[in-house]
């Protein structure tokens, strides 16, 4: 076990480097964010000043070699565009982000399991064909095009909800909350159904095609047999089964959730990391872009690792280490 | 905790004070937030223009584009390097502080510290010389006929406030360390920062101790950058924000269907136009040399390009077509100047030919995609007009940060640029960054190498020409003869864009820039 995690951590790290490495070789392609910090009537010895302050003058690997040195200090440096410390401008928006993914992730589950047991119970009465039907469309249509949608029905249209921002929020701490006011509640409904859209019919129709297969094999037609009462078949015996490739999915979807928040957080103004990133696109900001993409590279191994943990827990003949009698005879 | 104790007690005043203060409640939507506070440490223009509400210059435009006194109310020509301000008396800081010459000296100075992006915002300034308190020299390395111009530009800030937060120099993008100024403003303008969250909202409030008579009747301003243009568009029109900038072209005529809300569209200050590769070779070319860099060529472009068709097909009829390389507000602008040739696809064909060049010629054609006003549809359109013609344009469109540093490094043989003069709003602007021979200080934008020595030799007289007459006289002689030489191509005046409810009252002055302190809400 603590084999595992050390291996995990020394990959980890190997993941960071390399997707900073990458990160720094597309940069170069993204334009000159010089023209973003000077008046467009600057002279060329202003621009080369800029640039040399900024350390842009220097080769690639000398500029990557920085980052990492700083980097492995805890020093992210300083925003270009707005002249704040990439770890405070992270710090800042990530309980935006968390609070939306959370959101979202739980929206996710609790609708989309229940959906996929339903459909795979019932699945010739008209409410599952007509679920199965919707969830190809929230599977299939673009995310921003269902952010835009919602925004003209419940915003522009009902006005319901807010088209934008996170409402009122509270501080505690650090923390920038929108769970405790009216107005955080109900900015976060459009945001996270668009988030959770595509996670939510990835999850129904899973669990469908594996229920479906559970109860198609023997031990549940043994359970029949034993008389045992649906109830207890269907929700003992075939979900549990049911529900370990779906953790997988869903570990690995929670990775993706947050990679999607990009989109939601640029339709709806939502002042999470994806947004801050995006800006920082637009503008040429290295080291806020580098930050956010070594950050996010580290939550999907944390996440990944977190999984592959809880799998083996769940699933015995998956622990690697105590192989036991089962793979013996090799 | 005690954020979370603040919240609430605004909340409870805000409860309080609904009914009449929401009344003169501003929401404000923008495509993009502030920078940060710091008046010296930002270039970006829409920064800037947030600033005026906060930070003040000595001098300031006012809606007609005109220069009128603020914080200094007079000033005079002791000598062609030394000019004296003089201060207003009286005049506060948000935090109490009264303004003297020392602050006015600090500030310019920050302004033109080696950290400054925008030391080229006041070009020439040696030193500031304190008179006494409200008196002060500014000291120039030459004749500077556009100080005053630089000076709308230029924010005063506190000395003795600066001095207590160590912000005397402005924020070096390099340092690691987080500056005061950048989450902090104390000013003296009509409007006090009450709350910032970045890319989310700032809340600026009514300063009451204004020393100007406010033409506004606002008491808040709560401005949020919303980025995505349809949630922007779609915030206006459920009722959640009372004005936008921009308003996206495509939305313009659902926006104008809409009850309560309008659209606000001029022609703005800030000219279209193509630049030429006018070296020895193209970039992209077929054929030997650079047929570009023949006058006749450049001409048998102009005559091939329909702008009518552009301005009532991809801009809505909302540009204005324009021969001149500055707008009309501009120094430097004359009506002979505006003059196009005519659209004639037979006359271009003649050219062409007469060029030696009968069946047409490739080069590339970039444009930006993000940038003007639907750019990328005009030059699709270009290329087709060209195409026509016998031209074989190969059009490349990209995102602003790509297009604008493949122009800059003269990898591109026709290009799209569009210069609004800002923030001198003089037509030296042009001649010194893009007629001007390259040579390291000026012809920053002239990749393609235009040189003529008249051009240069009047851009020298003029940058230091005091005689406002004579100057002018020497830029409409220089405009004329980079027009005869078809330099660049000017193309239009892109429309500016604004939405707003009917209720806000505004004025839309051709920079751009949105000055709500002549903003009213007739509710």
């Amino acid at each position: 076990m603590l084999g595992f995690l050390i291996r995990r951590i020394i990959q980890s790290v190997i993941v960071m480097l390399a997707v900073a490495l990458i990160a720094f070789m597309m940069f170069r392609f993204m334009g000159d964010p010089v023209n973003s910090m000077v008046p467009e009537h600057a002279t060329e010895q202003e621009r080369a000043e800029v640039r040399e302050r900024l350390g842009l003058d220097q080769p690639l690997f000398v500029q990557y070699g920085r980052f990492i040195a700083r980097a492995a200090t805890g020093d992210f440096g300083l925003s270009w565009r707005n002249a704040r410390p990439v770890s405070t401008l992270l710090a800042e928006r990530f309980p935006a982000t968390a609070e939306l993914v959370l959101v979202a992730a739980v929206l996710s589950l609790v609708v989309g399991i229940p959906l996929g047991i339903y459909t795979a119970l019932r699945p010739h009465s008209f409410n599952a064909q007509t679920l199965q039907f919707l969830s190809l469309v929230g599977i299939s249509l673009p995310t921003f095009v269902t952010g835009i949608l919602l925004i003209l029905v419940f915003s522009v249209w009902l006005g319901w909800l807010p088209s934008f921002g996170r409402g009122e929020v509270i501080d505690i701490g650090w923390w920038s909350t929108g769970f405790l006011t009216a107005s955080g509640l109900k900015a976060l409904i459009l945001p996270s159904i668009m988030l959770c859209l595509f996670q939510l019919t990835l999850l129904m129709r899973l669990v469908r095609a594996e229920m479906m297969e559970v109860l198609r094999t023997d031990y549940i037609k043994f359970a029949k047999a034993r008389g045992l009462s649906d109830r207890a078949i269907n929700f003992r015996h075939a979900l549990r089964n049911t529900l370990i490739p779906v953790i997988t999915i869903f570990g690995l979807q929670l990775g993706g959730l947050i990679a999607f928040a990009i989109i939601t957080e640029t339709v709806f103004q939502w002042p999470g990391m994806g947004a801050l990133f995006i800006q920082a696109v637009n503008f040429g900001d290295v080291p806020v872009m580098a930050a956010y993409l070594v950050l996010v590279s580290f939550i999907f191994v944390v996440i990944n690792t977190s999984v592959d943990l809880l799998y083996a827990s769940i699933d015995p003949r998956l622990r690697v280490d105590d192989a036991g009698p089962a793979g013996g005879g090799h | 905790m005690k954020n979370r104790l603040m919240m609430t007690s605004a909340a409870a005043l805000l409860g309080l004070g609904l009914g009449a203060a929401s009344a003169e409640t501003l929401r404000y939507g923008t495509a993009a937030d502030i920078y940060g506070f710091d008046p010296h440490s930002v270039t970006d223009s829409f920064t800037n223009i947030f600033m005026h509400h906060i930070y003040e210059p000595l001098v300031r435009y006012n809606a007609e584009l005109d220069i009128e006194p603020a914080l200094a109310t007079h000033w005079e020509l002791i000598e062609p390097t030394r000019i004296r301000y003089f201060l207003r008396d009286g005049v506060t800081f948000h935090g109490g502080e009264t303004l003297d010459a020392s602050d006015v000296a600090m500030s310019l100075m920050r302004a033109v510290h080696p950290n400054s992006p925008l030391r080229g915002n006041l070009p020439g300034l040696v030193d500031v010389e304190i008179v006494d308190d409200l008196t002060v020299d500014l000291i120039m390395g030459g004749p500077s006929p556009l100080l005053n111009n630089f000076l709308t530009n230029i924010f005063i800030m506190d000395s003795g406030w600066l001095e207590a937060n160590n912000s005397v120099a402005p924020i070096d993008a390099n340092q690691g360390e987080e500056g005061f100024t950048t989450s902090n403003a104390n000013g003296t303008g009509p409007f006090i920062v009450e709350s910032r969250r970045p890319d989310a909202q700032t809340v600026l409030v009514a300063n009451p101790d204004w020393w100007d008579e406010p033409q506004h009747n606002l008491t808040r301003i709560v401005h949020t950058p919303i980025t995505s243009a349809a949630t922007r568009v779609s915030a206006l029109l459920s009722g959640e924000i009372d004005l936008i900038e921009p308003a996206p072209l495509q939305d313009a005529a659902r926006i104008e269907s809409a009850p309560g809300v309008r659209m606000l569209e001029n022609p703005g200050l800030r000219s279209i136009m193509m630049g030429f590769n006018l070296t020895d070779t193209l970039n992209d070319g077929n054929v030997d040399g650079n047929p570009l860099a023949d006058v006749r060529v450049r001409r048998a472009i102009e005559h091939a390009i329909d702008m009518d068709l552009i301005r009532d097909r991809i801009m809505r009829g909302k540009s204005r077509n324009t021969g001149a390389l500055v707008a009309p507000e501009v120094p430097g602008f004359t009506e002979e100047l505006n003059e196009r040739l005519p659209f004639d696809p037979d006359r271009s064909r003649e050219l062409l030919a007469e060029a030696g060049f009968p069946d047409g010629f490739t080069f590339n054609l970039n444009c930006p995609n993000d940038r003007y006003v639907n750019d990328e549809g005009i030059c699709q359109a270009m290329a087709a007009m060209l195409a026509r013609v016998g031209m074989e344009p190969r059009l490349v469109t990209e995102p602003r940060q790509i297009h604008f540093e493949r122009a800059q490094a003269g990898q591109t043989d026709m290009f799209m640029l569009g210069w609004a003069t800002l923030p001198m709003l003089d037509g030296f602007s042009v001649l010194s960054a893009m007629l001007h021979s390259p040579d390291g200080s000026m012809g920053t934008w002239n990749p393609g190498g235009y040189s003529n020595p008249r051009v240069d030799e009047l851009t020298r007289a003029i940058e230091i020409e005091l005689d406002p007459e004579v100057r002018m006289a020497m830029m409409v002689e220089a405009f004329a003869i980079a027009k005869e030489d078809v330099a660049w191509l000017p193309v239009h005046q892109q429309p500016l864009s604004w939405a707003a409810r009917d209720e806000v009252e505004l004025t839309q002055s051709a920079d751009d820039l949105v000055r709500l302190w002549y903003a009213r809400i007739n509710r």
